[in-house]
């Protein structure tokens, strides 16, 4: 592990500017400092990487920068700072740029909205062909820009089990352009372009797509669903992921203060509840196979998760019971489907 | 060595002996044949440790080279027609990040109506794209132009797209004369990449640019591709020594030196063209022709210098811009714009139309006499279009323009009993 590539070196300096902050103080996850070493998160060690620097232009309590921070870090230390990645158009692109800026300390490239899991692929191809597969490659993208736009490349990519970690931020909407809806926007939603009006307030039911379940349909090596709320459990999927090869999959929920209408301040809170009702539920899978589901002692009901967020606003009104229903129904199918219980 | 062997398959043995790092391409007729058979000599490990890469679109199949290329890899694909289409995107953007990605185009039409066979409409409709755009007139130009075409793009460092036409070239049979190996090896250099991803050098490429510097961004893709106006003349002359044939450059003449008549065409029309000039000359007509090699960038001056003693230009293409007219002839008329030259565009060949000897020649001896209209569509039968003008006229539903016309003019059998 060199210092140039994980940068931490300037942190250490007693006249450096900025010092090595934790940034688990002050959160639930503070025992984190009272862990035994080699469970602490990434961020808690020396060994940070840092691959997304501060200074970036992400909304206060955004989950996408905090997830992806996580995540990478996480990454760059599974390979030894061999990694080059790969990144969609969509929030964390725009955030993370424009030069002459960049918070990207790994190499990185922006190509497209719609052909990251592509241009991950021929990455890959390189890599082979010139016999470095110690370097390791990963690609991002937004909900819109894996479900959507770019899922034709996707499959590709997963049914050729390319060489790739692919790491989908889903915040559930298009919230780049301004929150309208993707196909993972879930039942009752409001957005830009799903509004709380008519017979049926926000995004209507029945439609969408739960893309772990179409990764896993693909028996690619490694499909996992993380939390920005549990990072430990985070950082130790993109560890197993990293350890594989073959195509690779992990979809982290991240909160959306903007577009979802919390408070910045709830970021973590809201990813905890959407954990917690069986919303978002925590699985892994190997080749289609489902090995492993986060446990529910006791599941939250939907409402705790539903009203922290302004999106769902209208679905505690009068005449709307039936949305909350269906909401709950989703998330008692999902406890049912995975076992989280 | 002499082969008698198809476009396609000689066009796939002479990339294999540039040694693309990563092939990714994605069926479309008439490309097929081209990477089949580099798919067979890469799985036979004749291209060194290549990877193809069975995309599953054009759209995959550019990104993909995009990924490759950005790694540092020498990269190649191949399409056509709506291929390009549906890749387009992808294809401003390699040429924007400035990546020399070797693209064969085998040149067909675009649809709707479906058209599976040749014209020049899926290369003009990326002509604005950023890429260099270089025509091959046979198979052996077309052999030999990929080979300088690497070099092209790798000195410059933009992608190359090398129009060949579908099914007139792609699966023609002809003698060509393969390169060898080693002449290929000696004439293109290792690939050193202008950039690259590298851990040990991290840089973010693909980054947003403002108002503040997308002129200046844009500019320097257009400066480069003037750039390349020398440099593939100085390439095509290198070749042309060590390869002891010329097949480069951004024009070639035929017979149009002293005459006062010049065509102008690109692709393997010019064939066609330059056998009837042959005729024509017998019979003292002063006629020649001059091919366009490179489309993009356009060579503006040089072909001012060799049409300035000209009489008159008949610029012949096989695609136009609807609501416009002939794209090639309005290029030329930019050259020409301190001439006072009769400039004549023809559009013929459309969806492989047959362009016969007897058509270029009644065209050509109407152009001598300065009787044709500005624009002409060579063969077109006007009677047909206006009938089906007047069935949409007529105020009922009158269906599917397209298939009212196969049917008037009776191809379909069927038609006639109805």
């Amino acid at each position: 592990m060199t210092d140039k590539v994980k940068g931490f070196s300037v942190y250490d300096s007693e006249d450096s500017p900025q010092r090595l902050k934790f940034y688990q103080t002050g959160t639930l996850t503070v025992g984190n400092r009272l862990l035994d070493a080699k469970l602490r998160t990434v961020q808690a060690t020396k060994e940070r990487a840092n691959a997304i620097t501060s200074g970036h232009r992400a909304c206060q309590g955004c989950g996408e920068a905090l997830g992806a921070r996580y995540a990478v870090d996480a990454a760059m230390l599974a390979c030894d700072g061999k990694l080059v990645a790969t990144n969609a158009t969509g929030c964390l692109e725009v955030f993370t740029t424009p030069y002459p800026e960049t918070a990207w300390q790994l190499p990185w490239i922006h190509s497209l909205f719609g052909n990251t899991p592509a241009v991950a692929t021929g990455m890959a191809a390189a890599l082979k062909a010139k016999g470095q597969t110690d370097i390791r490659v990963l690609a991002q993208g937004g909900d819109g820009g894996t479900a959507d736009i770019g899922f034709g490349c996707l499959s590709g990519m997963f049914e050729r089990n390319d060489d790739v970690l692919y790491i989908c931020y889903n915040n559930q909407a298009y919230m780049n352009t301004g929150v309208q809806r993707s196909s993972q926007t879930p039942g009752a939603a409001r957005t830009a372009t799903t509004m709380p009006v008519g017979p049926e307030p926000g995004n209507v039911f029945g439609t969408g797509k739960y893309l772990p379940a179409i990764a896993m349909a693909h028996e690619i090596p490694y499909v996992a669903t993380a939390s920005i709320h549990h990072l430990h459990d985070l950082e130790a999927k993109v560890h197993k992921a990293m350890s594989m090869r073959g195509a690779r999959y992990i979809e982290i929920l991240v909160t959306c203060p903007l577009g979802w209408g919390s408070a910045p301040a709830d970021t973590i809170k809201v990813a905890r509840l959407a954990v917690e009702t069986g919303l978002w539920p925590l699985i892994e899978a190997e080749h289609g196979e489902l090995t492993g589901s986060h446990q529910l002692e006791r599941p939250r009901p939907v409402e705790d998760y539903l009203k922290l967020q302004r999106r769902f606003a209208h679905v505690f009104k009068p005449g709307n019971e039936w949305e909350l229903d269906n909401l709950q129904a989703l998330a008692d199918r999902n406890i049912r489907r995975y076992g989280l219980k | 060595m002499l082969q008698q062997i198809e476009g396609s398959y000689a066009v796939a043995e002479a990339v294999a002996m540039c040694m693309p790092e990563v092939v990714a391409a994605y069926p479309i007729t008439p490309q097929t044949h081209i990477v089949e058979h580099i798919g067979e000599l890469v799985k036979a490990g004749k291209v060194g440790s290549c990877e193809y890469i069975n995309v599953d679109s054009e759209f995959s199949a550019m990104s993909a080279c995009i990924g490759s290329s950005v790694m540092g890899a020498r990269t190649y694909t191949a399409t056509a027609s709506q291929g390009l289409l549906f890749m387009m995107e992808a294809v401003y953007n390699a040429s924007g990040l400035g990546l020399p990605i070797v693209m064969t185009l085998g040149n067909r039409s675009i649809g709707a109506p479906i058209n599976i066979w040749n014209d020049h409409t899926d290369a003009l409709a990326a002509r604005d794209s950023g890429w260099i755009q270089l025509f091959v007139e046979t198979n052996q130009q077309a052999v030999d132009v990929h080979i300088q075409a690497f070099k092209l793009a790798e000195a410059i460092s933009l992608p190359v797209m090398v129009c060949m036409d579908g099914f007139v070239l792609t699966h023609a049979y002809e003698r060509i004369d393969m390169p060898d190996k080693s002449q290929v090896e000696s004439f293109l250099p290792p690939f050193v990449p202008k950039q690259k991803l590298d851990p040990d050098q991290p840089v973010s490429i693909g980054a947003m640019v403002g108002p503040e510097a997308f002129t200046e961004v844009r500019y320097l893709a257009h400066h480069k591709q003037l750039e390349a106006l020398e440099i593939i003349d100085d390439i095509g002359e290198e070749f042309a020594e060590l390869f002891g044939r010329s097949s480069g450059g951004l024009v070639s003449c035929f017979d149009c030196g002293d005459a006062d008549t010049i065509v102008i065409a690109a692709g393997s029309v010019v064939g066609t063209i330059k056998s009837v000039i042959k005729d024509m000359r017998d019979e003292g007509h002063s006629i020649g022709v001059v091919s366009i090699r490179s489309m993009r960038p356009f060579p503006r001056f040089k072909l001012a210098k060799v049409l300035q003693k000209a009489k008159r230009v008949i610029v012949f293409e096989k695609a136009f811009s609807v609501g416009v007219g002939g794209v090639l002839a309005l290029d030329v008329q930019w050259a020409l714009h301190n001439y006072s030259l009769p400039l004549y565009s023809v559009i013929g060949g459309l969806g492989g139309r047959s362009i016969t000897r007897a058509s270029l020649r009644k065209l050509f001896d109407k152009g001598l006499r300065d009787q044709l209209p500005q624009t002409h569509f060579l063969d077109l039968d006007i009677d047909a279009v206006n009938r089906e003008l007047a069935r949409e006229r007529s105020g009922d539903r009158s269906g599917p323009a397209a298939e009212n016309i196969v049917r008037d003019l009776g191809v379909v059998s069927a038609a006639k009993t109805s």
